[in-house]
């Protein structure tokens, strides 16, 4: 135990700023997959590894001269039609069936794409310079790495986006309309294999600006895709699915917990701390749900 | 009835007949000497995999193109058998088990990591097959007893201890504040240990010692530790991924320490990746080219250096060079043991001492190059060109050290 950040309490103000700006960005892939998980019902086990791929695309563009940060805006369209590709060979065909079958296809797709990456762009750990400075707060005593605040700018922005196409367009009610009822939806003449794979396309999307992201901020590696996927995939068990605030927060919130963790417990227990918050919420979730169970007489 | 198993019987003898004959076969064919390698072609560890076959290689055609191998008045060549072993522990020791069971190889090559080394060792141990290895620097390797294992390089605990001691000689002798962050693995864990040892021995303070998790790819938390506590040396080790988070989120959050040490700067390409944001790093490596070591084959480093760029178009890392020293021992072993006895050779590699173009080769009881310093460079920009530099041991030093790093403000 390590009482260091109650010492210099600016260690609190310089650990919540990291948890919520890394936060925001986690929450980003966790709310594609949220999207997808609560409309098609798949678990998608490759999303760390569309958000590295994603990645790499800012990166090859980072090596052929072109600013990085410039992926948030290619990367996207790339990935979403790789993801629409993905669907139409593999989730379509698992679409329907058990979660289990979902989770054993997409594992299949993760290792697929961790060897096709490590093929197509080799195994070294890469990085991608946006040289975009640091902002200093509280005479220096707090640093703030622009890319971070770009990261977290960027992610705000395609939430927000997201979240009025939804509302507003007819596919985005087409998407819901699918979460909410599929046999409904369909009987009510909406296409959901075409709802289905734009989901999937605008989850790979979401992953591709996350990943563009991730490439300017951190390190890029063929087969560092899970820790992405296991974070997205906490926060949306945190925030339940279509709860698109609930994500956010519990996003920036798994982040700043992370943090403290890290200060306080020690480096070693920061993963470690996250997983027994998360089984405790668990825990929590069902005493309350068996609190309200109701029994026939 | 009769007939089949007449059949059987035939077959199963022809079977038994070829297999046996390979085994009696694999180890010597015609001229040749073969040794067996598990390397990482594919998967996580394929680009230092491949620069571990490349050094093996090169290596091999240079000692046949050189005269060969005499052995009991006859010249052999070297020859070597190659298994994937997809950068997986499992796989290395399954194919280990095939290259010997299978190939009948009696002289084995070690692969690339201290991972896939701690797999493959128990099975060349229990078939007693002597394996001259090159990138297993872990340290609990060289306390298991080992009789048939053997590493020309240095073990991990050794890899910064000397920018410790290097750190105490600027503070004027005096003991320094040490932060230190170690990825959660074998072999950083054994880079650990060894600083450990030397804050003891220098008497030095231990401020910060944060054990990053394997997925980690953010070290914020522990550099605003380091940066409210202001140690005299910071000593980050976690693969290339660790070596360069670290130095984009120091040049990031603008932490000033007087010195940094790491590992790992080669494989990661730190100088090239983060040009002049990695200035002033002090990195460990096992070799240098710019030391002063020569031998027959290979010259010096500079020669070796220029060889393996003509060879496979890129300037060899450490691993390469340490790579193709494994093959000169070998060479050398053959040679003094004048036969091609497994048990003869494994004698005369215990007793090797010899000096190649990459420091000198000599076992101590565990297996481990006793006679080889660590070396430490400094990575130094001239413009916007950044190399890494050779600052210690002074002795061999051809750059100064930059002592304490300039502040960021000042850069």
């Amino acid at each position: 135990m390590d009482l260091l950040i109650f010492k210099i309490p600016i260690l609190m103000v310089q650990a919540s700023m990291d948890g919520i700006l890394l936060g925001i960005l986690f929450a980003l892939i966790a709310y594609g997959m949220a999207l997808q998980w609560g409309v098609m019902n798949i678990i998608n086990i490759a999303q760390g590894e569309l958000v590295i791929m994603g990645g790499y695309i800012a990166y090859f563009m980072y090596v052929v001269g072109i600013h990085p940060a410039f992926g948030v805006i290619v990367s996207p369209i790339i990935m979403y039609f790789i993801g629409v590709g993905l669907y139409k060979l593999v989730i379509n065909k698992v679409v329907d069936r058990d979660l289990f079958i979902s989770i054993l296809a997409t594992f299949g797709i993760s290792i697929l794409t961790q060897q096709l990456m490590n093929f197509i762009f080799g195994s070294d750990v890469v990085v991608a310079q946006s040289n975009f400075g640091t902002t200093m707060l509280f005479d220096n005593s707090v640093t703030l790495p622009n890319s971070k605040i770009f990261s977290a700018v960027v992610s705000v922005v395609f939430a927000i986006v997201l979240v009025m196409y939804m509302k507003k367009s007819k596919l985005g009610r087409a998407i819901r309309a699918t979460a909410q009822n599929a046999r409904a939806a369909k009987i009510l003449g909406v296409d959901t294999e075409k709802v289905y794979a734009a989901t999937f396309g605008i989850n790979a999307a979401l992953c591709g600006v996350a990943g563009s992201l991730i490439a300017i901020t951190f390190t890029l590696h063929p087969y560092v895709g899970l820790p992405y996927t296991v974070r997205s995939f906490m926060i949306v068990i945190v925030a339940g699915l279509g709860n698109l605030p609930g994500v956010a927060i519990s996003g920036m919130g798994l982040g700043v917990f992370e943090e403290f963790a890290d200060y306080i417990l020690g480096t070693e227990f920061r993963i470690g701390a996250v997983f027994l918050l998360l089984v405790l919420i668990l825990v929590y979730r069902r005493f309350k749900l068996s609190r309200k169970r109701e029994y026939l007489k | 009835m009769r007939v089949k198993n007449l059949i059987i019987t035939f077959v199963s003898a022809i079977a038994l007949f070829l297999s046996t004959s390979t085994i009696s076969l694999a180890k010597v064919v015609g001229d040749k000497i073969i040794l067996g390698a598990a390397v990482s072609l594919t998967g996580k560890y394929s680009t230092n995999g491949k620069h571990t076959q490349n050094g093996y290689n090169l290596a091999v055609d240079r000692i046949n193109s050189m005269g060969g191998v005499k052995v009991g008045g006859k010249t052999y060549k070297f020859d070597i058998i190659y298994y994937d072993d997809e950068s997986n522990s499992g796989r290395a020791a399954q194919l280990a088990e095939r290259l010997i069971k299978q190939d009948g190889v009696h002289y084995m090559l070690g692969p690339y990591s201290s991972g896939l080394t701690k797999a493959i060792a128990p099975i060349t141990e229990e078939n007693k097959i002597p394996m001259v290895e090159a990138n297993g620097a872990s340290r609990s390797l060289f306390t298991k007893g080992y009789k048939y294992l053997f590493a020309v390089l240095s073990p991990a605990n050794q890899y910064l201890e000397v920018a410790i001691d290097l750190a105490v000689e600027k503070n004027g002798g005096k003991p320094v504040n040490i932060a230190m962050a170690f990825e959660q693995d074998a072999f950083s864990q054994d880079v650990r240990l060894g600083i450990v040892d030397a804050a003891k021995r220098t008497g030095s303070k231990i401020i910060i010692d944060d054990k990053l998790p394997k997925e980690l790819n953010d070290m914020a938390a522990t550099l605003a530790k380091v940066k409210a506590t202001k140690p005299d040396v910071l000593v980050i080790s976690g693969h290339s991924k660790g070596a360069l988070t670290a130095i984009r989120q120091i040049s990031e959050m603008k932490v000033d320490v007087p010195m940094l040490a790491m590992t790992h700067c080669d494989a990661s390409k730190l100088a090239k990746q983060h040009g002049k944001k990695a200035e002033y790093a002090l990195c460990a490596a096992q070799w240098h080219k710019e030391l002063s070591y020569s031998d027959k084959y290979f010259g010096n480093g500079i020669k070796y250096d220029k060889d393996f760029n003509d060879a496979y178009g890129y300037a060899p890392p450490y691993q390469a060079a340490e790579s193709s020293a494994a093959l000169l021992v070998w060479k050398d072993a053959f040679e003094r043991a004048n036969s091609l006895d497994k048990e003869k050779v494994r004698d005369a590699l215990a007793t090797t001492d010899m000096e190649t173009f990459y420091g000198k080769v000599k076992f101590g009881s565990g297996g481990q190059n006793t006679a080889k310093p660590m070396v430490l460079f400094q990575v130094r920009c001239e413009g916007d060109t950044c190399a890494n530099r050779l600052v210690a041991p002074t002795k061999v030093a051809s750059h100064k050290l930059v002592h304490p790093i300039p502040k960021w403000s000042e850069r």
